[in-house]
């Protein structure tokens, strides 16, 4: 298959994840599309790794889901320290950083 | 016949991401995100990254979504509104996503970039194995892979303070002096007295406490 046509599922993907972190009000969802669209980067990551036939495109990935994985990390502690405080678990509920 | 693969694996992406957004109990929006994930591990496959497929199902689709698993099963899995209804949001977002996909596609299917309609640069033996994988993260990637390696252990400090189970409640303070007191001296302006689990004194909490002293009993001591 063409590279280019990885890229379309790529964007797709990353289209799909950006919608869902406007549309869902449930932090954990949040975060689910935060994993689609890093996932979508690293697809197209490889996919121009497999163009130029050079394998500093999948080191890229990998330090991505590293990175990923981090985020998964604090954001489920906060989900958790959340709920044990009794707060309600919708973003829109909890909005007192923004004054 | 990597077409058929390409096409299965692709549609396959495509829906789980599609179920992510669109299922309203979390643990199905999880397992849904599991199908994506193997799914996009056979589009690595695909293109010649089996190290990476490999990774991807082994700390994705297994370790980091059990974890998810474990946080939902905590919290209740009970069913969620897929959004807040009569909000903006519930129109602009889809709007906004079709138009980003449009121009994603535009840009991409119309890009000048030559290798981007062929099958990709001839290939050296080893391409996307293991040995390839370490031996550039140990040469050329080292800066990044130690960086990567403090970022994860910060993280996992950082989430064990973050959920780790308060003691006591608000208000009632531990018997005797805290062993943090004597590093952080109280009205320094820590974050437990933000947090309003130490409450800051206006003065020297020693000397208020030698004065009330001396007085009958019932009087409220000033100490923390």
């Amino acid at each position: 298959m063409a590279i280019g046509w990885y890229l379309v599922v790529s964007a797709f993907v990353f289209c799909i994840g950006a919608a869902g972190v406007l549309l869902r009000r449930n932090p954990l969802v949040i975060l689910l599309c935060l994993e689609l669209m890093l996932n979508a980067g690293n697809l197209a990551l490889i996919a121009f790794a497999r163009m130029h036939g050079n394998g500093d495109g999948q080191i890229f990935a990998l330090i991505v889901m590293v990175v990923a994985a981090c985020e998964v990390t604090v954001g489920l502690g906060l989900i958790v320290a959340i709920y044990r405080r009794r707060l309600p678990i919708d973003v829109d509920e909890l909005r007192e950083l923004q004054g | 016949m990597s077409e058929v693969f390409f096409f299965i694996a692709g549609v396959g992406a495509i829906a789980g991401a599609m179920g992510v957004i669109a299922l309203s109990n979390p643990f199905y929006t999880v397992l849904s995100l599991v199908f994506h994930l193997l799914s996009l591990a056979a589009l690595f496959l695909l293109l010649h990254a089996e190290f990476l497929a490999a990774a991807q199902v082994v700390v994705y689709a297994g370790a980091v979504m059990v974890l998810y698993m474990f946080v939902v099963a905590y919290i209740g899995g009970q069913d969620t509104p897929l959004s807040a209804s009569g909000s903006t949001l519930r129109t602009a977002a889809p709007l906004f996503a079709g138009v980003l996909a449009v121009e994603l596609c535009i840009a991409v299917l119309g890009s000048g970039l030559k290798g981007i309609s062929s099958e990709g640069a001839p290939l050296a033996a080893g391409f996307g194995s293991p040995a390839q994988i370490g031996q550039l993260l140990l040469t050329k990637f080292l800066l990044a892979f130690e960086v990567a390696s403090y970022l994860l252990l910060v993280a996992a400090v950082g989430a064990v303070i973050l959920a780790r189970r308060r003691a006591g409640l608000v208000g009632q303070e531990p018997e005797g002096k805290p062993f943090l007191s004597v590093l952080r001296p109280i009205g320094t302006g820590t974050t437990a007295e933000s947090a309003g689990r130490i409450q800051p004194l206006p003065t020297q909490p020693h000397k208020e406490q030698l004065e009330v002293e001396g007085e009958p009993a019932g009087t409220p001591g000033g100490g923390a």
